[in-house]
């Protein structure tokens, strides 16, 4: 190596059929990355009140669910793919201001109305995930 | 008494892929030597020796050298029947039956490369399937794939073009 000379004598070995070979492989490890590192899909979405689930749903189709605690109604918003706190009673808002959670085992907690909005994937492989 | 002898006809075919087989054996060794940063993550130097026998020599002769390249050096690395023998024999095997259809490929617009790369792929494929199936029952293993697969590309890449060169430079 060094001389320019030298490393196109290595190319030159290369035919063209073999730099279609190349194409194709570099193509299908580029691809494997997101296809084995996605990290699975979130799939349902459950509603617990007092640590007790009280709803649970398929992330297929867009609904709404309220929830009564304590201080009042929590509105959860499911879209497909993601679920959300819409609205709760809480003075800070933490789990409102969460906005959409895509990934499985993410949670959202609305602690003062005991409320949380949890996404479940085909296999549990952590406790939570949080922002 | 008449001492019985049992006379194995050595031929020259025999000579030859036992002369291959131990040069790969020496690579296996070598590579052994050689710090991975991950179990499965291996240049395959000993594939070199592999294909430049499949180049010269035809597919029942590469597999000849395969195999004995992985009994041979498990046995000598103290591996043999331990789990990295299964998994190098299952490579190996995989790896065999990609170049049984590679070397059908027309050679003037497919060389060494091809095969090379295509090899350490249906190698490192053969591996984790194995792996997913009898030692990490679980598709986690399966997280590591990326890994591999770019390893194997360029190792793949690296080992074609010296077989290439070896090829072009033999003659």
């Amino acid at each position: 190596m060094g001389r320019p000379g030298e490393f196109l004598s290595w190319l030159a070995l290369l035919r063209p059929g073999d730099w279609a070979t190349l194409l194709l492989a570099a193509s299908a490890v580029a691809l494997s990355f997101p296809l084995f590192w996605a990290g699975g899909k979130a799939e349902r979405a459950v509603v617990r009140l007092d640590g007790r689930v009280v709803a649970e749903f398929p992330l297929s189709a867009p609904r709404r669910y309220t929830v009564t605690g304590p201080l009042g109604d929590t509105q959860i918003e499911i879209a497909p793919g993601r679920a959300r706190v819409l609205s709760d009673p809480g003075p800070r808002q933490y789990c409102v201001q969460q906005g959409w959670l895509t990934r499985p085992n993410a949670i959202a907690i609305c602690a003062p109305n005991h409320v949380s909005l949890s996404l479940s994937g085909r296999d549990p492989s952590h406790d939570s995930i949080n922002y | 008494m008449t001492a019985s002898t049992i006379e194995l006809k050595v031929t020259a075919a025999d000579r030859r892929i036992a002369r291959y087989a131990a040069a790969a054996i020496a690579l296996t060794l070598v590579e052994a030597a050689l710090p991975s940063p991950l179990p499965g993550v291996k240049p395959g130097l000993a594939n070199i020796v592999v294909l430049v026998v499949l180049a010269r020599h035809g597919w029942r002769d590469a597999a000849w050298v395969a195999l004995l390249r992985v009994v041979a050096g498990s046995l000598l690395l103290g591996q043999f029947l331990a789990p990295g023998f299964f998994l190098g024999l299952t490579g190996a095997l995989a790896s065999l039956a990609v170049l049984a259809v590679a070397v059908r490929l027309p050679g003037r617009w497919f060389g060494p490369v091809t095969a090379s790369v295509l090899a350490a792929f249906a190698h490192i494929g053969g591996q984790l399937l194995l792996a997913r199936v009898w030692l990490v029952p679980h598709d986690g293993v399966f997280y590591l794939a990326p890994v591999f697969a770019a390893s194997a590309l360029v190792f793949g890449i690296v080992n074609g073009l010296v077989v290439a060169r070896l090829l072009r430079d033999a003659k």
